[in-house]
Formats: C-alpha cells, structure tokens, sequence
C-alpha cells in the first residue's frame, strides 16, 4: 500500500493528467449525448450575460450590413407600390374569331353489354379505335354519367362504369358551386353517394348535381342527379348525401364517348407543374 | 514574486478576454480558429509545480468551453499541452536546471527557442482540439489542413504576444 501511494506521488504529475483529461473527455462525450444538458454551456448565466454584452456592441458593428438589407428591403416594396406605375388608359384588345374555340367532340356509340348488378360493373360500346375512341375518355348520355374507356380494340371499347368501386367523381353542387365527390357504396344502381362537402355548406333535399370539368374527362354542367338524403357521419365534418341518378343504367342503349381535344396540352401542363413542385 | 504573479493574472485575464471576445467571433475562411489563450500557459515559469500547472491548464481551457460551447474539448487539449510542456522544454533546451522562477521569454531563452517551444506545443493542442471536435477519422485530411492552418495562425499571434511582452518587460525594468 505504501508503495502504491509513493508510486502515486512519484508520478503524480501523470495520474492527475490523466484523471483530469478523463473529466474533460467525458465532459465531451456527454455534449455527444446529451445536447446542451451539461452544466457547461453558453445558456449558463454568466456566459449568456457576457454573450449579450458583446451582441450589444457587436450589433453597432453590424449596422453598416443591417441598414444596406434595409434598404434593398424598402427598394422592393416600393416598386411594388401603385406609384411606381404608370396609368396608361390604354386597355388594349386582341381581337381574333377564335372566341368559341372548339374543346369537346362527341362520338356516339351503342351499348352492347351492360351490367348493374355486381360491385364492380362495366359496359360495352360497340365502337373502338377506328371510330376514334381511346383510353381515358369519358362516357356520357345527355342526362348523366356513364363512365370512363379502359380498354380499346379495333371494334369495340370497354368502359368502367360509375358503378364501380374505383370511380371517383368530381361533381358540383349547381347552387353554390359546392365540389364534392362523387362514389358508388354498392348497394342500388339508382343511387350514389356525394362526399367531402363541408358541413358550413347549406344542403337540401332535391339540389341538382352537375360534373365539375375540372377533369379532363368529363366536360362541366352534365346533369347528374338530385339529392335526396344526407347526414353528417359521427366523427366526419362534411356531408355525407344520397344522389337519385337521374340516369337508369338498367337501360342504356346509347352513350356518347367524350374527346377533349385539349386533353394532350391539359396533361402536359399540369405534369409539368407537378415536377417543378415536387 | 508578488509582481510575477499579478502579471501572471493580467495575462490571463487578457488573453482570455481577447479570446472569447473578438477572436472566437472571427471565423478566417472557415477553417482558420486561432486560441491565442495558450499562451497564458506557455507563459508560467518553468519551474512551476506540476499539479498548479494541471490545475490552472483545466481551469483554462473549462473556461473558454463555457464560452465557446464546446464541451471540455479545449480543457482537453489545454490539460494535454501542459501535460507535454515540461517535456517539450527538456526537450527544446536540452537541459533541465533553470534559475528558480524562470520565465520563458525571448530576452532570456532566446526567439528561435519560444518559436519552436511554442509550435510544439500549439500543435499538439490543436491536433487534440480539432480531432476532437470533428470526433470521428473520417475527415482525417480536411481536419489535418485545419490544425496546420490554425496552429500557424496561433503561432504568430503567440510570437507577437512574446514579443509584445518582452517589450513591456524591458521597459519595465
């Protein structure tokens, strides 16, 4: 033990090195760990006090910077001022006759199969890519919504029909202009179901539905149906409304297959709006 | 005695008030960080006792972590360069018996002696500041690139404050 201690005392020098680079680097290790929650940081008092004398005289330092930001700052906004422009009175018109410029063909078709019953249901048109039907386009009669082209041969075109558990439709509501959508919950072919229009808005029996035309599938204002009854759903804050189709599936017999003739420039401008967003 | 050990404290205060005040705002093209603080402990006489020379070496660099946010790492590295110091001067001098009281100036041990004294030592301090921080291996090279550049810019500024120094000094006398 006594040579222990006179070991200890001898090389003194080293064990208290040791021990205080020991403190140190656990002091370190600590900071690894656990940020800021040691003793020794500037959110200690005396530091922060010291620190915020020091921003006090450095801030005067920094003024020549903080009033050229200032000034860049008023620049902008007062070119963003009325008074920065210049009233020219001059409203000037383009005049050309395209006012009226064509966006919807329609292509009539007839309707070769057909079914209602199931939870999945599509239709048969008796038209196809000769007649210039595609994938994508809408299927539509003059008093409601069909569905939408899936699949085109030579002759003949498949449509997924509203009734479907995968069709979503944008409709509006004619006398608010309300966007809702539209779905099919399975049960009865005369009757879907209207969601996600918030609960502020005032809702009645028998308000007419038309589609949006915010897709490029369906043009705006076809009539869909009425609403009958509607309810808020526990826990949900908007409506949830029964729609009476006006518009028999049982018997169709001819439809007429939507083209957007600006499908193409809709498409790519809204693709590229997505990638710089994204 | 009493004399030296005011001045002793004067150097303290100073340097650590240069330190925290102007140059740890001052970042010289990211890399550059000069601790002109060790040069309070390149400053005690040779002869001083072990433990007060640990002691104050701790206390010093703690307190320029308090300051800085860094977390012992330059009491770390403060501890390690007077841990190496009395080996440095052995060393440097090539012998070990100075006049009790010895203080390492350039009037009395000469400027090529501080210089390389002080390089020793500065970057030995450095190199443990520096990899400490960074904390990894990984940036091995990068971190290299800023010990030499800060310990150089470390040394100047402890070769001006020797010099500067060694001018009050005389006048003092």
């Amino acid at each position: 033990m006594r040579n222990l201690f006179s070991f200890i005392i001898r090389y003194y020098f080293f064990f208290l090195f040791l021990l205080l680079e020991t403190v140190a680097i656990l002091l370190v290790i600590q900071q690894q760990h656990y940020q800021r929650a040691f003793f020794v940081s500037s959110a200690n008092f005396l530091a922060g006090n010291v620190y915020k004398l020091t921003s006090g005289i450095t801030d005067y330092l920094s003024l020549g910077k903080v009033n050229r930001q200032l000034a860049e700052e008023n620049a902008r906004l007062l070119d963003l001022t009325g008074s920065s422009f210049l009233k020219t009175d001059t409203l000037e018109f383009i005049h050309n006759d395209t006012v009226f410029l064509r966006r919807f063909q329609y292509i009539n078709a007839g309707v070769i199969n057909n079914s209602v019953t199931r939870r999945n249901n599509f239709l048969t048109l008796n038209k196809g890519r000769k007649h210039g039907i595609e994938p994508d386009m809408g299927v539509i009669t003059f008093n409601g919504v069909v569905g939408i082209v899936t699949n085109v041969s030579e002759n003949f075109s498949s449509v997924i029909s509203l009734l479907h558990k995968d069709m979503q439709i944008s409709a509006r509501l004619t006398k608010n202009d309300q966007i809702g959508t539209l779905i099919w919950e399975g049960h009865d072919y005369r009757k879907v179901t209207l969601t996600y229009i918030p609960t502020h808005v005032e809702l009645s029996t028998g308000d007419t539905l038309v589609t949006s035309g915010f897709s490029v599938i369906f043009p705006p204002n076809i009539f869909i149906g009425t609403i009958g009854q509607f309810k808020i759903r526990r826990g949900d804050n908007f409506y949830t409304a029964e729609i009476d189709l006006a518009l028999d599936f049982n018997s169709l017999k001819y439809v007429q297959v939507v083209k957007d003739l600006m499908n193409d420039e809709l498409r790519e401008l809204e693709s590229q709006t997505q990638n710089v967003t994204r | 005695m009493h004399i030296r050990l005011f001045r002793h404290i004067g150097h303290f205060v100073v340097l650590l008030i240069i330190q925290i005040m102007i140059l740890n705002n001052i970042r010289f093209g990211g890399y550059i960080n000069p601790y002109i603080y060790v040069l309070f402990i390149l400053l005690l006489p040779v002869d001083i006792k072990g433990w007060l020379l640990l002691l104050l070496a701790f206390a010093t660099g703690l307190i320029v972590d308090l300051f800085s946010d860094t977390h012992g790492m330059h009491a770390a590295a403060t501890v390690f360069l007077a841990f190496a110091r009395p080996g440095v001067i052995r060393m440097v001098s090539g012998r070990s018996d100075f006049d009790p009281g010895t203080v390492p100036l350039i009037s009395v041990m000469g400027a090529s002696w501080v210089l390389l004294y002080s390089l020793v030592l500065i970057l030995l301090h450095h190199s443990l500041l520096f990899f400490l921080e960074i904390f990894r291996l990984s940036e091995v090279v990068v971190t290299l690139g800023r010990i030499l550049l800060s310990s150089g810019f470390t040394l100047i500024m402890v070769f001006l404050g020797f010099l500067f120094l060694d001018k009050t000094d005389k006048r003092g006398r």
